[in-house]
């Protein structure tokens, strides 16, 4: 198994030996206490779980509350998008409130695609309890399925068990249950519903982005979520999820030309959407077609605005997808940037050679293996198969084994990249 | 703040060049450690420090100065620090409301064609403005003024022009620098020369090349090129430029860098203890 997993499992083991000893660190008190969160190891900021458990790692542990994850689309937007759902998954599963946008999508679409949590070892909290659905057949709460073995457990400690626990695990073949998703509270933004007005002011912000802020702002003032709110009411996280931004659907123009006319209409928003961030307990995930924004200078002043970065690169369409070294994944993963967040130093990852597979039910990240090992297998099985294939055909034709010699120098280049 | 680059700036709290305007230039890395150093360097020095904060909040800065052994609330309520937190502000005048408006500083925001004059009046009227009002009696006699600011490119991210930011750095470092004999720095961001298109006139680059001729001192911070090295997060060149009576001379430094978690080690490149 890849290191980032493994790792993950020993902090795992860490938290829970933290939990029972008496010894708590300082800032813990001053923290809340919300279901699906727990606290950085090296700052003590408020940590969430991105719903891939290897994404969490490379992470540092998880996205901090009041940050944005940008992610850079692949090619057909595949696996960014099933990031984005697990993402949303994770909140339905903490039961925290979600917020998702989209121009291209309804937002409803998404939310039904979400992956079905793998709940055999963590009982979800009944749907019972909530008045919406008391009303609904008992059948069909009958019908949800908790594995055999934890069916007998008493309902109050597997309450307690949901509540404590961060990071689950999804099965991507299907479809997470309605009566899961409808008991969590979500807020859609699909853009064409909303019409645009005829703009007044000189500000650089397109309409669709601010409308988009400010359907934000008020999901946040209404439901309580920022800092400055009285603390009286328990607290909940806001996960907000931002689909395909600065696409041409949204209005933007700059995956068009290569001087676009609203060149600082999506950084002005990331500007806003993070000042909307740090005074509220939410987080966001945002997905930016990267490929079709020709102008790097510009990619870079969005990455600043953002706080972690990550780029998804599939080898779908790509002349990679044949290639031998990458048979064991569908794409690379690159982490450009990890916020220093109320500390100096950051915590990056140790190795930056990632990549990630969509197994049938799961979508991981793992260490690629490294290059120099995969060449040393790839050369001795290719000379192999040159020296057999030689020894076949050496007394006709001598220029079929040149052929194959030149086979093995352009496999070295290829691996060689 | 770091002793290790105090000796390399030959500079320390009790004793530093006044009228400078030293400029911390950034290419794919990160140097905000930078700011924190000047941060925590001029509020020892006892100087009058307004900090224009645009890129992240008054907690994250509390936050890590008070690991550098510096509390930024109290700096702030003596009247010491006046610190505006651009992204509080900000979001009254990017969301539309009914005429509540936020800090007039901010006012660009609005209308980035404008220009950064409300900006410079903010600065003008905090470092001039001789104490804070009902505090008169307990003032404290502050040192020379000090202008931070976070980051100017993120103004360029704003939509204001390369070369509005130019001018508001340019009277800025006339008053503060010059007019009032104080301490001035200034982060920016840039991209690679290469990537920089040539149709871009007034890019990032563009804007570090204005900057590095009003400035006296440059530290470039810069990634390694060969990739990122958990013990030595990226290089910095320290380049002084000395108006002397037979001209300016700059003279270069380069050093490599690692953050700590309460500072940061500058060492001669390739003698970082994982190498030797």
């Amino acid at each position: 198994m890849a290191a980032p997993v493994s790792n993950v499992g020993i902090s795992s083991g860490e938290r829970s030996a933290f939990r029972c000893t008496s010894f708590q660190k300082k800032t813990r008190s001053r923290l809340i206490a919300i279901p699906g969160t727990r606290p950085s190891v090296q700052n003590g900021q408020l940590l969430v779980s991105t719903g891939v458990t290897s994404l969490d790692y490379l992470l540092g542990g998880g996205l901090a509350v009041g940050t944005v994850l940008l992610i850079e689309e692949d090619l057909y937007d595949s696996y960014s998008r099933m990031i984005l759902k697990y993402f949303l998954a994770e909140g339905v599963v903490c039961r925290h409130e979600l917020f998702v946008a989209a121009a291209q999508d309804n937002p409803n679409d998404i939310l039904q695609e979400l992956p079905a949590p793998i709940l055999d070892d963590v009982a979800f909290p009944k749907p019972v309890e909530q008045p919406r659905l008391s009303c609904e057949p008992q059948d069909s709460l009958d019908a949800m399925k908790i594995a055999w073995r934890y069916q007998n457990l008493p309902k109050v400690q597997s309450a307690l068990a949901s509540s404590s626990r961060f990071g689950h695990y999804y099965d991507v073949s299907k479809t997470m249950e309605p009566e899961i998703r409808q008991a969590a509270k979500c807020h859609c933004f699909y853009f064409p519903d909303h019409p645009t007005q005829s703009s007044t002011t000189h500000s650089p912000m397109l309409q669709s982005y601010s409308a988009l802020l400010k359907s934000l702002q008020e999901v946040i003032h209404r439901e309580g979520f920022f800092i400055a709110a009285p603390m009286s009411k328990s607290r909940n996280i806001l996960r907000v999820g931002l689909h395909s931004l600065g696409s041409v659907l949204w209005g933007d123009d700059l995956s068009c030309h290569d001087s676009p006319r609203h060149r600082h209409a999506l950084t002005t928003f990331l500007y806003g959407l993070r000042a909307l961030l740090r005074s509220s307990l939410s987080v966001a995930v945002v997905t930016i077609p990267s490929r079709l924004i020709q102008d790097s200078s510009l990619m870079g002043s969005i990455t600043q605005l953002c706080d972690y970065a990550i780029a998804l690169e599939s080898f779908k369409g790509s002349e990679r997808e044949t290639n031998p070294l990458y048979k064991d994944y569908h794409g690379l993963l690159h982490v450009h940037q990890v916020p220093h967040l109320n500390c100096l130093a950051s915590q990056l990852p140790d190795h930056k050679d990632l990549a990630f597979k969509l197994k049938r039910k799961q979508f991981t990240i793992e260490l690629r293996r490294q290059r120099f090992f995969m060449l040393t297998h790839k050369m001795r099985d290719l000379i192999k198969c040159n020296e057999q294939s030689a020894s076949k055909v050496r007394s006709d034709h001598p220029c079929q084994s040149s052929l194959k010699v030149s086979k093995i120098l352009t496999c070295f280049w290829d691996i060689m990249g | 703040m770091f002793t290790e680059l105090n000796s390399i700036l030959n500079a320390s709290p009790d004793s530093f060049t006044q009228g400078e305007f030293i400029l911390v230039s950034v290419q794919h890395s990160d140097a905000s450690f930078l700011i924190h150093h000047f941060l925590s360097f001029y509020l020892r020095a006892r100087s009058r420090v307004c900090f224009l904060a645009l890129v992240q909040s008054f907690s994250h800065y509390s936050a890590v100065s008070q690991r550098l052994g510096v509390n930024l609330t109290q700096a702030k309520d003596k009247g010491q620090l006046i610190f505006l937190e651009g992204l509080k502000e900000s979001l009254s005048h990017l969301i539309p409301q009914e005429e509540r408006t936020g800090s007039e500083a901010m006012d660009f925001l609005r209308d980035p064609a404008g220009g950064l004059r409300s900006l410079y009046q903010f600065v003008h009227s905090s470092l001039t403005h001789s104490g804070g009002g009902e505090m008169v009696e307990e003032e404290e006699a502050w040192g020379s003024p000090v202008l931070l600011v976070d980051d100017l490119s993120v103004l360029m991210s704003l939509g204001v022009s390369a070369g509005a930011v130019l001018d508001f750095s340019h009277y800025c470092r006339a008053m503060v620098c010059s007019q009032l004999q104080g301490n001035m720095v200034a982060l920016v961001r840039c991209s690679s020369e290469e990537e920089e298109d040539e149709g871009d006139a007034e890019g990032s680059e563009w804007l570090r090349r204005g900057l590095t001729h009003q400035c006296s001192l440059t530290l470039h911070v810069q990634g390694l090129s060969t990739g990122y090295c958990r013990d030595i997060h990226g290089q910095v060149e320290v380049c002084w430029r000395k108006k002397q009576t037979s001209g300016s001379h700059t003279q270069k430094k380069l050093f490599q860098y690692k953050v700590h978690d309460k500072g940061a080690s500058f060492f001669a490149p390739g003698t970082s203890s994982a190498v030797l």
